[in-house]
């Protein structure tokens, strides 16, 4: 009975825990290789700083990343120094000082992101009336996480014979329902490497994937870390109270 | 509480204590030598799991609360706080998140040895109405706390669920303002949502309270059904079921950790890491897991109910639905009386076994269909599910429990030990030789 129990549950688990892919038509996106895969899986400190450049100088021209601060950037191996300049690049409103004016500072790594547009209304009218979605959580807000995005980024084709695009709609293998706003992003050699990657379509997408996930979950590898010693504790303590369950059972036996 | 009879201490702090307020006197009666019966088997460890996830749940969420910003622009970002600046605050937000599904499945499994070896029949009957509360409390503190992250699919489940009392006629609309506190889930919603959450895990607590003195009036059922007839049947509580408990609760644990440590958002829908949008509807809005078989119930009624015919509806589709849904759990209360076959353990009834497996096929069948789009098939499987939901405990129970036969039950809980070993004996020298 409690392997048919069991069983069942599994089962259940399976059925009800599976993402729902809301549009029957899109393909699923096929599985990566990442290195934050598995117990211990980390993020891979060279493709997460390549991920970010590509995030930098594409996806930030509409996408904001309100939730993440400049000084998360440390997390991806830059020095305090690099950080701080990379924050100085960008400029945001603070105030208001004594005269009661609100005035422009160069950004300092503890202020947040600086989002491309002033507001939801000023992102949708300059993307013909599509709203980018705001990228801090972007891995975990999409069924697939990154394998979505990496197969978003490189699923553009041309649409099947007799799907008419208006103007401004691109075609995509694996958005649900084809049809988006977003043309297609980045291209081969957009992006300037420094360290001899790929400057390809291919490493660009795998990149700038491992990036997002990063900074929708910043402290997987703390959580991982932390779950190997907890678990292991728990299977000391579970072993040792099974010994000390059958010796104070021993006589009732 | 005068006490009654004092036990004996040799720490003269302890016993200054115990003449004065007999605390040490109480915890040694009732979690010392409490006469417990000695045949349990594992899935009497759930009851004290539930304990300490209700603990761990009490814990982490008033630590949250302490990061948490119940304001309609700032919770979505502050619960993202949590989980980036906080320290270890990805830790309790996970635990929290998690504990709240584990602490359920431990419930539910509870829920099942209930019924499956008959605790809820007399005396036990009080016990057992106290649990059915403590079940529909957790379901309405679970159900705020899926809302407070304020994300889409949070608020949107908030929508659909307060929506549903507008199917009350006569005061429906106006019930359902009041319940949002204004024309539409907003910030007043959540800022009661977020009251009501911290209190009702408290108001739990004392159920729970109730739920265990009245156990430890009647004593615990066992898995024979047959209550104990004297010492030779009983041990005492501590050691035996502390270390047995605390060895089950150990494994329980493992999984909660796996999954909370290795897969976190497993339970967790993408519609939840975005934030709430009154004006976006999302494509699907589903509630927790646990809830999934009681919403496949409120949507397995697709059809008015009126005169054939004609166009006169006494019950619509959506208030049909609901009195369902309400009524699937409602049901539960009354189960010691829909059901008073005399025998307890389903181990003596081979029908009534048959007719809960089934129950369980059904309710997880319900699960699964109140995940899908209502559209096909799901909608099929969720009204025969429902059909026989509601069979089970109006028809089925009180039929059993006049027409069916039961095997022998054994003398005693001993002799029924004593049966199990000599089988278990037997059974082990035959595959040895």
């Amino acid at each position: 009975m409690f392997k048919f129990i069991s069983a069942l549950f599994c089962l259940f688990v399976l059925t009800v825990a599976v993402p729902v892919y809301a549009s029957g038509d899109a393909e699923k996106p096929p599985q990566q290789e990442w290195g934050s895969n598995g117990i211990l899986g980390t993020y891979d400190r060279a493709a997460l700083q390549r991920g970010y450049k590509v995030y930098s100088q594409v996806c930030a021209s509409c996408h904001s990343m309100e939730r993440a601060s400049y000084r998360n950037l440390a997390d991806l191996g830059y020095s305090a120094q690099e950080v701080k300049a990379i924050a100085a690049e960008y400029t945001v409103v603070d105030g208001p000082d004594d005269e009661g004016e609100m005035f422009e500072r160069p950004a300092l790594p503890s202020d947040n992101f600086v989002s491309p547009f002033a507001n939801r209304q000023a992102a949708m009218y300059a993307n013909n009336g599509a709203f980018p979605p705001d990228m801090s959580l972007l891995v975990k807000a999409r069924a697939g996480g990154a394998d979505y995005i990496y197969a978003l980024l490189t699923g553009y084709d041309e649409p099947p014979h007799g799907d008419e695009l208006l103007d401004g709609q691109y075609w995509n293998k694996y958005m649900p329902g084809h049809v988006l706003a977003m043309a297609p992003p980045i291209a081969d050699g957009m992006v300037a490497y420094e360290d001899g990657s790929p400057e390809t379509l291919h490493q660009y997408s795998m990149d700038v994937s491992h990036f997002l996930a990063w900074v929708s979950e910043p402290h997987m590898e703390a959580r991982k870390r932390t779950g190997l010693k907890a678990f292991l504790f728990l299977l000391v303590f579970a072993f040792v109270m099974y010994g000390v369950k059958k010796k104070v059972w021993a006589d009732i036996h | 509480m005068s006490g009654g009879e004092r036990a004996e201490f040799k720490n003269p702090v302890v016993s200054w204590i115990d003449e004065r307020l007999p605390v040490f006197s109480l915890m040694q009666k009732e979690y010392g030598t409490f006469p417990t019966p000695k045949n349990f088997n594992y899935f009497w460890n759930f009851g004290a799991i539930a304990t300490v996830m209700l603990v761990l749940m009490i814990v982490t969420g008033i630590v949250l609360a302490m990061h948490y910003t119940p304001h309609a622009d700032h919770a979505f970002g502050s619960v993202e706080r949590i989980m980036r600046d906080v320290n270890w605050g990805w830790l309790l937000r996970y635990l929290h998140m998690n504990g709240a599904a584990f602490f359920f499945i431990a419930v539910y499994i509870h829920i099942f040895r209930g019924m499956y070896y008959g605790s809820y029949k007399k005396p036990r009957e009080l016990l057992w109405i106290f649990g059915v509360l403590i079940f529909v409390l957790m379901m309405a503190a679970a159900f705020m706390g899926y809302v407070l992250p304020w994300s889409q699919m949070g608020g949107w489940a908030a929508t659909v669920i307060t929506s549903l009392f507008s199917a009350i006629p006569f005061i429906g609309e106006d019930l359902l303002h009041f319940l949002w506190g204004g024309f539409s889930v907003d910030n007043p919603t959540l800022n009661r949502f977020f009251s009501l959450h911290y209190l009702l895990p408290f108001v739990i607590c004392a159920v729970v309270f109730l739920h265990v003195w009245a156990l430890h009036v009647t004593g615990s059922n066992n898995p024979v059904g047959v209550e104990p007839k004297g010492k030779q049947d009983t041990l005492p509580f501590h050691p035996y079921y502390t270390a047995k408990d605390t060895f089950g609760l150990a494994v329980f644990l493992l999984f909660f950790a796996a999954v909370s440590f290795y897969t976190p958002n497993i339970f967790a829908h993408p519609a939840h890491f975005v934030e709430f949008n009154p004006m976006v509807t999302p494509p699907h809005i589903v509630p927790e897991w646990y809830f999934l078989p009681f919403y496949a119930i409120l949507k397995a009624v697709t059809f008015d109910i009126g005169i054939p015919f004609t166009d006169v509806v006494f019950v619509s589709a959506k208030l049909g639905g609901v009195i369902a849904m309400f009524g699937a759990v409602f049901l539960l209360f009354f189960l010691p009386w829909l059901d008073n076959h005399p025998v307890k353990s389903a181990r003596y009834r081979p029908l009534y076994k048959k007719a809960l497996l089934l129950l369980v096929v059904a309710v997880l069948a319900l699960g699964w269909a109140g995940a899908q789009l209502p559209e096909g098939l799901p909608v099929l499987v969720g009204q025969i599910g429902t059909a026989y939901y509601f069979a089970f405990f109006l028809i089925i129970l009180p039929w059993l429990s006049k027409n069916e036969k039961a095997l022998a039950l054994p003398k005693s809980i001993s002799a029924a030990v004593l049966e199990e070993n000599k089988s278990k004996a037997q059974t082990t020298t035959g595959t040895a030789t």
